[in-house]
């Protein structure tokens, strides 16, 4: 909405020297220090178990972080994708009613991400609405389906193979879920900084028009973009009502923001044109951590929304307060 | 020029809203009732009133998703005053209200003039921050009926000529603000800024401060709002409107706001909030579900920009149009 400047340098910097000023060793300091604080904090913050407990905090927000980073570079963004996630979770536990095993229930939480997805694609590509209100929109539209479906009742009774998504253990105190952000972080670091796909996100986040002309069919990778983030959120749905075992109308109320948060204190540009998926990986450990930390001090959740908001506002802000008073 | 007002958002909107009434009258002849219409009205003034501070954000090309926690807030805020001190008498409450909620508006404000953060980073920030603050304040407490002074709470529902005062203040903000963005030169640079902001800073207007002083306006307006919203309904909670954010984009997207700023009017803006208020006070009077008003809602957010794009589409298309709202 605002318009950036890009100061081209006389010199580059070198390679050392680039790494140890980037967003990501900044962030990586962060999230060191967060877990030296906290262990001598709280005596119970040091334990395998309690650790792995933490991951559960945003392995599942961080799935559809990486998608929406992508979405963010390439200049869109999607704030339906709790909605999608409290569709999907709906659409599941009706299943269940109607007795569809463990397979089918992941299928339809899949389909019904990819189907949510493909509307907002849509409607921002091939209508050429504007993204942010468009899911504006569909969050609402989305999670009001749920609400006609279940109004203040809840689906229960999922089979129990389908809680190791979200309870089940690979080895030790590694959880399935945690495996699975792993995997898909990889996934997403490949598409992102070793395809043709991932340049022309870029190509896209930077220069639309440019993009175009040089071949890039801008459309159809937005297309895919939402498609991709539908899917997640329909990944993330499938752990979430695993965790829970239960689906009610207001499953993963605000996650969207959340998720914004994480990108954006990744370093991905909200405008656009940069950010890494390295960034986000350790972004979603800094934010684990610090909600982590602050619950075993006994932080109300709404309190450490503060925190969030004030993370959120001060990692764009600290930059460019540093900038103004260097200049 | 007929043809002008004929084709014009305000006419089309009249026109919906007289067929909804006409639909529902089909079945509720009572509903159309003078007195009913009044009712209607009346609940809608909150929206009416934070429309029209969003309208403006808008035309700026920002948006201020802050606003449903700064009238949360504002409310608590003087809620709190008035259990401390039950004898202040209640201009001097409205005064506050309208202060506070402008230095929560002028918080917004700075960051986005003075530190170019995204508008929508900026106020999803401060949206968590203030609804945190709320909680810190009352520590999670309600303010309930019979701890308000009885002033306090009579002032909206004082009756002037028929009307409760609540309406009249609302009618009041939309002529003062069409009066304001007509003829004023801070009206019409909120245009200008949006409009086109390289022009507008050649034409002597500084955009970033225009979009300051419209942040202080939905500020201001959310704070009367906030005052208005507790004294009528005589509670103060931290989940006070909660989400209500979105009520009001989608009141300024069917009246006719393009997202994209640079276009919209305060009476547009006011028959978008009555079209959801008539929808959401119809609604139980022909038996629908409540639980279905958020999926009407957000339909009705996405048929919106739909048309307004189509509206904004047939005035000719220009290759360099594109170009400029891409980036």
């Amino acid at each position: 909405m605002t318009d950036t400047t890009r100061f081209i340098p006389d010199r580059l910097q070198s390679p050392l020297e680039r790494r140890l000023k980037s967003w990501e060793t900044l962030l990586l300091a962060v999230a060191v220090s967060i877990f030296i604080v906290n262990s001598f904090t709280s005596p119970y913050f040091l334990n395998a178990w309690n650790l792995s407990d933490m991951t559960f905090n945003f392995t599942e927000k961080a799935m559809i972080a990486f998608a929406m980073a992508l979405l963010i570079i390439a200049g869109e963004i999607d704030l339906s994708v709790a909605s999608i996630i409290a569709l999907a979770s709906t659409a599941m536990g009706a299943a269940v009613q109607i007795g569809i095993g463990t397979p089918g229930l992941v299928l339809i939480g899949l389909g019904v991400g990819l189907i949510c997805g493909a509307f907002n694609g849509f409607l921002v590509t091939k209508l050429g609405l504007p993204s942010i209100v468009v899911t504006i929109g569909t969050m609402s539209l989305f999670r009001g389906i749920s609400y006609i479906i279940l109004g203040d009742q809840a689906y229960r009774g999922y089979p129990s193979d389908f809680s190791f998504f979200g309870q089940g253990y690979v080895f030790w105190v590694i959880s399935f879920e945690f495996v699975l952000f792993a995997i898909i972080a990889l996934i997403y670091f490949v598409i992102l900084h070793n395809t043709n796909f991932g340049r022309a996100v870029y190509a896209i986040g930077n220069n639309p028009v440019g993009a175009e002309f040089s071949g890039i069919r801008v459309a159809r990778v937005k297309f895919i973009l939402f498609l991709l983030t539908g899917l997640m959120s329909g990944v993330a749905a499938v752990c979430l009502t695993s965790r829970l075992a239960s689906t009610r109308p207001s499953i993963a109320f605000g996650w969207e923001l959340e998720i914004v948060t994480m990108v954006v204190l990744g370093g991905v540009n909200i405008l656009g044109g940069s950010g890494t998926i390295p960034g986000v990986v350790i972004a979603a450990f800094v934010m684990g951590l610090v909600t982590f930390g602050l619950g075993l001090l006994n932080v109300p959740g709404i309190v450490m929304s503060i925190v969030i908001g004030l993370l959120l506002i001060g990692v764009i802000a600290l930059p460019r307060l540093w900038e103004k008073w260097k200049s | 020029m007929p043809k002008q007002i004929f084709t014009s958002r305000e006419f089309l909107l009249t026109g919906a809203i007289v067929l909804l009434l006409a639909i529902i009258a089909t079945r509720f002849p009572a509903f159309i009732a003078p007195s009913n219409l009044a009712n209607v009205f009346n609940d809608t003034a909150p929206l009416i009133l934070l429309a029209i501070g969003q309208m403006i954000v808008i035309l700026t090309r920002c948006i201020d998703l802050s606003v449903a926690a700064n009238l949360a807030l504002t409310g608590m805020v003087v809620s709190m005053i008035n259990v401390a001190v039950p004898g202040l008498p209640v201009p001097i409450i409205i005064f506050v209200s309208v202060a506070f909620g402008a230095l929560l508006g002028m918080v917004n404000g700075i960051l986005v003039w003075k530190l170019e953060i995204p508008p929508i980073v900026v106020t999803l920030g401060t949206m968590t921050i203030f609804r945190g603050t709320i909680f810190l304040l009352s520590e999670g407490k309600w303010i309930n009926a019979h701890e308000f002074s009885e002033p306090f709470k009579a002032f909206p529902r004082t009756e002037l000529l028929g009307l409760p005062l609540m309406s009249w203040i609302a009618i009041a903000a939309v002529i003062l603000f069409s009066v304001v963005m007509s003829r004023t030169t801070l009206g019409r640079a909120f245009y200008a800024a949006g409009g086109n902001p390289h022009a507008a800073t050649y034409a002597g207007i500084d955009v970033g401060r225009t979009q300051f002083w419209a942040f202080t306006i939905s500020g201001a307006l959310a704070g009367l709002t906030g005052y208005l919203w507790v004294s009528r309904f005589a509670v103060a909670f931290v989940d006070l409107a909660g989400g209500f954010e979105l009520s009001v984009v989608a009141a300024c997207v069917i009246g006719g706001v393009a997202i994209m700023g640079g276009i919209g009017s305060v009476v547009g803006a006011m028959l978008g909030a009555l079209f959801l208020g008539i929808i959401s006070n119809a609604l139980p009077v022909v038996n629908i579900s409540p639980f279905w008003q958020l999926a009407i809602s957000g339909s009705a957010i996405i048929i919106a920009v739909a048309l307004n794009a189509q509206a904004n589409r047939e005035k000719g298309r220009i290759i360099l149009k594109r170009a400029e709202n891409a980036t």
